[in-house]
């Protein structure tokens, strides 16, 4: 397990290499993007020649690419071309907001949806397999932000129930916290919750229609006993594979989702980011949403070995 | 023995609890706070190297001016305890008032204020026509300096108490040496926020793009004057003031309703009503800046075919005002045609020699089509998407443009890829452009000389890089009038002028009101939103 540990570590170099040349190249297509910008209404293109010289921006390409990886190397993500502080800085500023509508999310999702699944393969035909996989079209078809508005429109709004936006640490207030993000983590799971139970569900009547279950069921095992201890563990693999994935649906949807609700992230700092033509920021964000990615695939990978002996690396 | 079911929703009955209860936490802590969402986050800090407004917005906050514009447009003293001018007008002494302090405790001295002065007018259009006329600027005594001219100059206060961007900002001499082009956060990094206006700025606090919290300077000491429009005393009344970025407008008209913020500078045209039935709710929509806005259709002069007179002249022509004004702004109670280059209902409205603004006349525009030659060119328009003000305008001109039988190319894009590419000189078809829309506060296009799209010296004019010798000398003229009935003249002759060669078109003028808490007293009138005078109950 060591040996692969190491081995998928490494071979995460070259892929996070890849990312980073396809990031700065991608970014820096117009270079003259970021000095209009701090040059404002005065940008003649002496100015912003002048201007890009000073952020090294008038460098060949491979030599501000080289600069970038020797600063990157040295831990140095770079500074902000508009506020000029540390994108690490920026970074780490951004990242409880992400991480909490995140972990919020996730928690809530898997808590909700694996029991949704099962239940629906349990009644497989029946009303509540229906209204399951209803919610679940409904769920895969209703943009976040549409919801993420009519959420507000009823609770804030209408019922004066928790905040419209913005974000509170848990360290500060654990009232505060849960007053502003129990709807940006309702409206980004409900998308999911449907990816989620869905394939709950599909794994779970796989699983139910093996001889082992009809075996449990014949030693006497109880229906409760025989969807959690029997037929979920086995369906566990491909569960987990999928929230994995999911995961990638859900740093997408923060994007949108910090926006609606003003939850200052790092989604919202990449979209700015982008409008500002600010690379420093757009390159460190995305090196480390690849950062992240790769290591939700190696922790993935790692599971599947605790849920299922038969797997080893 | 507690049951996993019991203690599960006795869990989430608790998490909504607290969520619901959330609601109500900070309502003590923010009795003295005002929470501002204004209409772009703040993240570049120098009013100098940039004229974008919320940057303008923050120096009004951290910083302080030598003369204010009032109410009335009349320049006030604001710093300057006194002045007086020479009888030949070419030497002008300034004395500081007493009690002027950096935030930092240091004393605000001449030192500061002839470097922040000469920096900004290297930047700004009044502070380089006041630059052209200046032999010096010199110290007399810590609190006293002098401008001595070369020739005369129509304009001093006017200029170094203009109201809006580039407003020159007095600064610590540190951070006024900083080059002109250079952002004084890069020049001193540990003092570029130090100021000695009525609140400071807690760098501590400031999230870039986030949140920005100045608090109330307990320092500062203000004139007794009554507040009026900049000038005056600038008297706060709350503990702090947070500007916030919100991204969303739905999320913000939602939030200002619910209370969670104070006030919203730019709220979109379409949410107005919406806000007014919100009355009930607690909240006011207000115009504080009767001046307003002026819109305009910027034309490329360098791009075939707009390097010939008669094809700008068919554009201007076949310009409806109130087709762009209906879409942009919608409510007629907030926008006005306008066929002056200066704003309408200010002294120097000049419409002299414009077209028919409100009844265009498509058959003159074909026909100036066709005395300009008009080959079938496609005419490339910067549209950008995503600025609420000027994403309706594009259409509008495409729309208008085809009407009269012209081939455009409407282009859409963010607006910081306008802002790249209004900087090139480049044919269309290599990334340049032909038209562009952009709006300005009226308080920056009062007049010839602070009026940036006036300006027709060809490689120095802002962008669209329009030449003609007589606007030119029209200009350096009005620069040196110091009688109003010539420069209204001056501004008459000026305007005829501007519309013959197609300068650029105005497309009408608007006023874009503030929605704010009725909690909040004291908004003041003016160009810009400031927040000295203002109580939150």
């Amino acid at each position: 397990m060591a040996r692969f540990l190491v081995l998928r570590l490494l071979a995460a170099i070259p892929v996070m290499g890849v990312v980073a040349l396809l990031v700065f190249v991608l970014v820096r297509l117009d270079k003259g993007k970021a000095a209009a910008q701090l040059a404002g209404d005065s940008a003649s293109p002496d100015i912003i020649a002048r201007i890009n010289a000073q952020l090294g921006l008038d460098r060949p390409l491979w030599e501000q690419f080289a600069g970038w990886i020797l600063e990157l190397l040295q831990g140095d993500l770079g500074r902000s071309i508009q506020s000029k502080i540390p994108v690490a800085t920026l970074i780490g500023d951004r990242l409880e907001p992400t991480l909490s509508l995140a972990a919020t999310t996730l928690l809530f999702s898997v808590v909700l949806a694996v029991p949704m699944g099962v239940i629906a393969a349990w009644q497989q035909g029946r009303w509540t397999d229906r209204l399951i996989m209803i919610f679940s079209v409904i769920g895969f078809s209703v943009p976040v932000f549409v919801l993420g508005y009519v959420l507000i429109l009823v609770f804030p709004a209408s019922l004066g129930w928790f905040h419209v936006q913005g974000f509170r640490s848990i360290f500060e207030s654990v009232g505060g916290f849960f007053g502003r993000i129990t709807l940006p983590t309702l409206a980004l799971s409900v998308i999911y919750i449907a990816l989620v139970a869905r394939i709950t569900r599909a794994a779970m009547l796989e699983a139910l229609a093996q001889d082992y279950i009809r075996t449990a069921y014949a030693k006497g095992a109880t229906t409760k006993s025989v969807l959690i201890h029997h037929a979920l563990r086995n369906a566990a693999v491909p569960i987990v594979s999928v929230i994995g994935i999911g995961l990638v649906l859900l740093i997408g949807g923060v994007v949108v989702t910090e926006t609606v609700f003003n939850i200052p992230g790092i989604g919202r700092l990449t979209v700015e980011a982008i409008l500002g033509a600010d690379y420093p920021i757009i390159q460190g964000v995305l090196l480390v949403f690849s950062a992240v990615y790769v290591f939700i695939n190696l922790l993935i990978d790692v599971l599947y070995t605790l849920l299922d002996p038969r797997i080893r690396y | 023995m507690i049951s996993r079911r019991s203690l599960a929703s006795a869990v989430l009955l608790a998490a909504a609890a607290l969520g619901l209860g959330g609601v109500a936490d900070t309502a003590a802590q923010e009795k003295k706070t005002i929470r501002v969402v204004l209409h772009a986050p703040l993240r570049i800090t120098d009013p100098i190297i940039t004229t974008a407004y919320i940057i303008r917005n923050h120096g009004y906050m951290i910083y302080d001016t030598l003369f204010a514009m009032d109410a009335n447009q009349k320049i006030q003293p604001q710093m300057v305890e006194k002045w007086e001018a020479s009888a030949d007008k070419l030497t002008w002494t300034f004395t500081l008032r007493d009690g002027l302090k950096w935030h930092d405790g240091k004393p605000v001295t001449a030192d500061d204020a002839i470097p922040s002065i000469e920096r900004w007018a290297k930047r700004d259009s009044m502070g380089q026509a006041l630059a052209a006329s200046t032999k010096e600027w010199k110290k007399i005594d810590d609190k006293t300096f002098q401008l001595v001219l070369k020739e005369p100059f129509g304009f001093v206060l006017e200029s170094i108490g203009k109201p809006s961007s580039n407003v020159p900002f007095i600064m610590p001499k540190d951070v006024a040496s900083a080059p002109a082009d250079k952002a004084i956060a890069d020049h001193a990094a540990e003092r570029w926020h130090i100021g000695s206006g009525p609140f400071k700025f807690a760098r501590a606090e400031f999230q870039p793009g986030v949140r920005t919290v100045y608090e109330k300077n307990t320092d500062y000491v203000p004139r007794k004057e009554p507040a009026s429009w900049m000038a005056g005393g600038k008297v706060v009344k709350v503990d702090r003031v947070e500007f916030i970025n919100v991204g969303d407008p739905q999320t913000t008209v939602n939030a200002l309703i619910k209370g969670e913020i104070d006030f919203y500078e730019q709220p979109p045209f379409d949410f107005l009503p919406q806000l007014k039935k919100a009355a009930s709710e607690g909240v006011v929509v207000r115009d504080h800046n009767k001046l307003g806005n002026g819109s305009w259709l910027r034309i490329n002069w360098l791009q075939p075919p707009f390097n010939n007179v008669k094809i700008r002249q068919a554009v201007l022509a076949a310009i409806a005002q109130e087709d762009y004004l209906a879409v942009q702004i919608g409510d007629a109670d907030f926008y006005r045609v306008c066929a002056s280059f200066f704003p309408c209902g200010s002294t120097l409205e000049s419409s002299v020699g414009a077209p028919n603004f409100a009844k265009p006349d498509l058959e003159k525009a074909k026909q100036l089509l066709k005395e300009g030659g008009y080959k079938g060119e496609t005419i490339v328009i910067l549209h950008p998407t995503d600025l609420k003000a000027l994403t309706p305008l594009g259409p509008v001109t495409a729309q208008t443009l085809r009407k009269i039988g012209m081939n455009v190319d409407l282009q859409a894009m963010d607006w910081a890829t306008v802002i790249s590419r209004r900087a090139k000189k480049d044919p269309p078809a290599q990334g340049g452009w032909h038209i562009l829309h952009t709006f300005w506060v009226n308080a920056d296009i009062l007049n010839p000389i602070n009026n940036a799209g006036i300006n027709a010296s060809g490689d120095g004019a802002w962008f669209g890089w329009p030449k003609d010798d007589q606007i030119e000398t029209l200009r350096k003229s009005f620069a040196k009038e110091t009688d109003p009935a010539k420069q209204k003249q001056l501004v008459d002759t000026l305007t005829k002028r501007a519309f013959e060669v197609g300068l650029y078109a105005p497309i009408g003028q608007f006023q874009w009101p503030y929605a704010y808490r009725t909690s909040l007293s004291g908004v003041l009138d003016g160009p810009a939103p400031v927040f000295w005078n203002v109580e939150k109950k």
